[in-house]
């Protein structure tokens, strides 16, 4: 239970000539949910995307440091970013389900893009169980053929999570995933990352302080000492610690500005 | 918010010379200031008469663009109309003579235009596709990049009667002087067709969101699964209608076929030998030689004639033609509307 | 090491492909490029060389290639200049009446008419200009010859039939109004609609508020779509081809027939009796006129690409704005 999923070591994360995020060191435990939290710019996203390497797609961003996900090397320099992200996957801040594919196919995408053989009653079962961990299988079963697109926002963010899934990854990394939504759904969601735990390592980002407390075992604040500087980690703790009596004054006043 | 755009169009208004640009000082002349007692004054008489004005002239000026677009398909209509039947559509100008019957066809310039249009597509959409993935999805800023986009930019300008003489001069370097052939043709239209395919391709790539393409790397696809399983498919729609869109577009070319691909009677599926008749070729053929001869009135009457001949089958042409362009650009358009709903929807 | 990370069916291969084709089409345009300046420059180059050529396209009558080529480019630009003047108040208007006034089937169906004018190939259009267009508006051309034939344009003798310049302009503005009409109209739909009720809701009538606030929006759009006509008027061929009686020389004279003749109705009506000499000449014009409307699309693209950034930094302006004026949340 205590082992630790994600280990970083010296993290630096670069924009071109710009620092996005400096010297970040964290534990990250496994099947527990890990929350992101800081204002604006202070680089959780960016952090989060390093995780799986989503960052090398915006163009000039580069990494220094180390990241192990049981102890092998992510960035180690044969691997195929692809690889790692089969591995650890991600939900993003506003659903997308693939337009063009039907609520089947999009569950199916990640293992027909990694080449996955999901043809038939395997693909049936594969679909059926996604779904159903993704607690969507109940609204969706009838209609497994129409369109992705034609569901509710909330219905659609959980179809990119059974998706997520459906390709059994250690992690997943969620970057403010309820945002975009309406209060129930968004609750849905919780209950969902509440239940999803139980067999996966989660990080999420968010910016609604109570999703923090509610959700998270562990939570990592961070912070910017200035616009156009690095952000940095300022502390890492169990949840409740950190929002009853935080260490640092900063995670204090940001915690309790928020509140207030 | 609503103050700040107020804020922006009354700057606006100040740099034109508009109603509302007057200085303040001013505002007691004009004759609806002018009135202190607090009623609801209609406009003045000036500027009421210059808005109904402008707004007439607007009104009409459209309704002048009408004119010729019904007066262009009625008269295609009722003149093509007589000589447009199954015989004509599968008969070709072998043989025909000065006005007599029997009237020839245009199935010649039918299975010429289909071939032309059909190979040069064949050869400029993968390859003007692929261009615009290239350039969309593994380098936007590369050398490369910059210098196709420019080199389309250039050659979308190109007069089409020039790429018309420079697939005749080319051709005649390359396989003995006059050679005029379908091919010859092909490469005249594929100047004129690519630049269209890769603008409208691009675009159409361009529509899908990053957002698609990030989750499905984050799925695990290596960038060309990610391109062929999401880009591709969600852009289809777009891709389709460029084509579409783009074959409407080279099938009315004329100039460059007259040079390149010839006029002639007969029919020839042979892309590479000899020359091979269009549809808009054919319309200005039978035009530019006019009255049809007809023999004296003796034998005459053994045999019908017609002088005006040409023109009705010139006609006849046109209308077969209007209605393939329309029926392309329809389904085109058909296809565009439905893939831009279905990106609004995501 | 567990085997946690296989590695994933990466295909540079397709990468290849797409990157051939990019290639090839490069190529292609370099080649067409390069030939056709190759075959044009000994001609543009030396007066010498074109004797020759001159010769047999115009039976020794012209012995410079300025004196062959200066009226073609006249008439170029002067049946633009007149497809421009005439298409641009109906284009504009058209764009107006879609976007500001008609509402529901009306616009569907003017947009659907504007379309159509847009798809009919240019053979038709000459067609029904030579056919139509000439013979029903020969009263026209008298009436103004007879009222405004102090304007130098309008005077001489009216042709009849008016296979003239007047008429060419005519088709040619019938044919670029779907271009510009399409880009400004959808320049005019962008305008956002709070821009155009704080204008109403000042007092402004319609017309007042299009002129305040929609046309200075869409200035740069309208701008650079009658430069895309321009360009499409000035390499038009078969229409003029079809209309116009043609002639060598400078006249201005719009109801005059056999006065002026185009670059590209040149080059369509001189092939047939061209040998190898005779089309060396006629790629050289054909050049002439690619770099014409070469220049023309240029300046059109600085057009687009200077109204986008302009309407960018004003919307940064506007969105920068708002948010200091939102307050800071802390």
């Amino acid at each position: 239970m205590n082992e630790n999923e994600l280990t970083i070591r010296n993290l630096n994360a670069y924009y071109g000539g710009f620092q996005a995020i400096s010297n970040v060191n964290m534990n990250i435990p496994a099947k527990e949910v890990t929350a992101f939290i800081g204002p604006s710019g202070c680089g959780k996203s960016t952090f989060l995307r390093t995780l799986n390497r989503m960052h090398e797609e915006i163009e000039g961003a580069r990494v220094e440091g180390s990241i192990e996900l049981e102890g092998q090397d992510l960035y180690a320099h044969a691997l195929n970013p692809a690889a790692v992200r089969r591995h650890i996957g991600m939900v993003f801040q506003h659903p997308n389900p693939f337009p063009s594919m039907s609520i089947r196919d999009n569950v199916l995408s990640g293992l027909r893009f990694n080449s996955i053989s999901c043809k038939g009653e395997a693909g049936d079962d594969i679909v059926e169980w996604a779904l159903r961990s993704a607690n969507l299988w109940d609204e969706v079963k009838d209609r497994l053929n129409k369109p992705g697109v034609g569901l509710s926002g909330g219905q659609q963010q959980r179809l990119c999570i059974a998706r997520a899934i459906a390709l059994k990854p250690e992690v997943l990394l969620m970057d403010e995933p309820c945002s975009a939504l309406d209060p129930i759904s968004t609750r849905a969601i919780e209950d969902l990352i509440l239940e999803l735990k139980q067999s996966y390592t989660i990080v999420i980002v968010t910016h609604n302080m109570q999703q923090a407390a509610r959700i998270s075992q562990k939570t990592a604040f961070f912070n910017l000492t200035a616009v156009g500087e690095p952000g940095h980690l300022v502390e890492m703790g169990d949840t409740e610690a950190m929002f009853s009596h935080p260490n640092m004054p900063q995670t204090k006043s940001y915690i309790s500005g928020q509140f207030g | 918010m609503s103050l700040l755009t107020l804020n922006s169009s009354a700057t606006k208004a100040r740099e034109g010379k508009h109603w509302f640009a007057r200085t303040p000082h001013e505002m007691p002349e004009t004759e609806e200031t002018g009135k202190t007692v607090a009623t609801i004054e209609s406009l003045s008489r000036r500027r009421k008469l210059r808005s109904l004005l402008m707004n007439c002239v607007v009104v009409v000026s459209a309704c002048v663009v009408v004119i010729p677009v019904i007066s262009i398909f009625w008269t295609a209509l009722t003149r093509g109309i007589a000589q447009l039947s199954p015989y004509f559509l599968t008969h070709n100008m072998r043989g025909i003579v000065g006005g007599t019957y029997p009237y020839g066809g245009i199935f010649h310039a039918i299975s010429g235009t289909v071939e032309i249009t059909g190979v040069t597509m064949l050869i400029c959409a993968p390859l003007g596709i692929f261009a615009a993935i290239y350039i969309n999805e593994y380098a936007r800023r590369s050398r490369l990049s910059r210098l196709v986009v420019s080199a389309v930019n250039i050659m979308s300008g190109i007069p089409s009667i020039l790429a018309g003489l420079f697939a005749y001069a080319l051709f005649s370097l390359l396989s003995g002087v006059g050679t005029i052939n379908g091919f010859v043709g092909v490469v005249a239209l594929a100047v004129l067709a690519l630049p269209t395919v890769i603008k409208t391709s691009l675009e159409a790539v361009s529509r899908v969101p990053d957002t698609l393409r990030e989750s499905a790397l984050a799925l695990g696809a290596s960038r060309s699964v990610m391109i062929r399983k999401v880009v591709l498919r969600t852009a289809l729609p777009g891709l389709v209608s460029a084509v579409i869109l783009a074959i409407a577009r080279i099938i009315g070319e004329t100039a460059p076929l007259m040079i390149a691909a010839g006029i002639v009677d007969n029919t020839n599926f042979n892309l590479f030998s000899g020359r091979m008749m269009t549809l808009p070729a054919y319309i200005y053929n039978e035009y530019s030689q006019g009255l049809a001869t007809c023999p004296t009135a003796h034998v005459a009457s053994l045999m019908p004639c017609d002088p005006q001949i040409r023109i009705e089958r010139a006609w006849a042409a046109a209308l077969v033609l209007i209605l393939l362009v329309a029926v392309f650009n329809a389904v085109g358009h058909w296809v565009a509307r439905r893939s831009m709903a279905g990106s609004r929807h995501s | 090491m567990n085997p946690m990370f296989q590695a994933s069916p990466a295909s540079p291969r397709f990468k290849r492909v797409v990157e051939g084709a990019c290639i090839a089409v490069l190529a292609f345009f370099a080649a067409v490029v390069v030939f056709l300046v190759l075959r044009a420059a000994p001609v543009l180059s030396s007066g010498k060389a074109t004797e020759k050529e001159l010769s047999t396209l115009t039976s020794g009558s012209v012995t410079s290639l300025a004196e062959y080529l200066g009226p073609l480019v006249f008439g170029t630009l002067l049946a633009s200049f007149v497809a421009l003047v005439i298409a641009i108040p109906f284009a504009v208007g058209t764009a107006l009446v879609i976007s500001q006034f008609a509402h529901g089937k009306v616009r569907t169906a003017l947009s659907a008419v504007i379309d159509l004018l847009a798809a009919i190939p240019s053979v038709i259009y000459g067609l029904w200009g030579v056919l139509v267009l000439v013979p029903a508006s020969g009263g026209f051309w008298s009436f103004l010859n007879r009222y405004f034939g102090w304007i130098p344009l309008f005077s001489g003798t009216v042709a009849v039939p008016a296979r003239t310049m007047a008429s060419a302009g005519v088709v040619l503005a019938i044919m670029i109004i779907p271009i510009i009409a399409t880009i400004s109209r959808d320049a005019f739909l962008q305008v956002p609609s709070q821009d155009k009720e704080a204008a109403l809701a000042l007092g402004a009538t319609r017309w007042e508020m299009i002129l305040a606030v929609v046309m200075p929006a869409g200035r740069s759009a309208v701008m650079a779509s009658i430069l895309l006509g321009l360009g499409r008027a000035l390499g038009e061929t078969m229409a003029v081809l079809m209309i116009l009686s043609p002639a060598s020389g400078y006249s201005v004279h719009l109801l005059e027939a056999t006065q002026n003749q185009t670059i590209a109705a040149n080059i369509a009506a001189q092939f047939p009796e061209a040998d190898e000499n005779g089309v060396g000449l006629l790629i050289a014009t054909g050049v002439v006129l690619f770099i014409i409307s070469f220049v023309v699309n240029a300046i059109a693209q600085k057009v687009v690409a200077r109204g986008e950034k302009s309407e960018k930094h004003e919307a940064a302006q506007r969105h920068a704005t708002a948010e200091s004026g939102e307050g800071n949340p802390a």
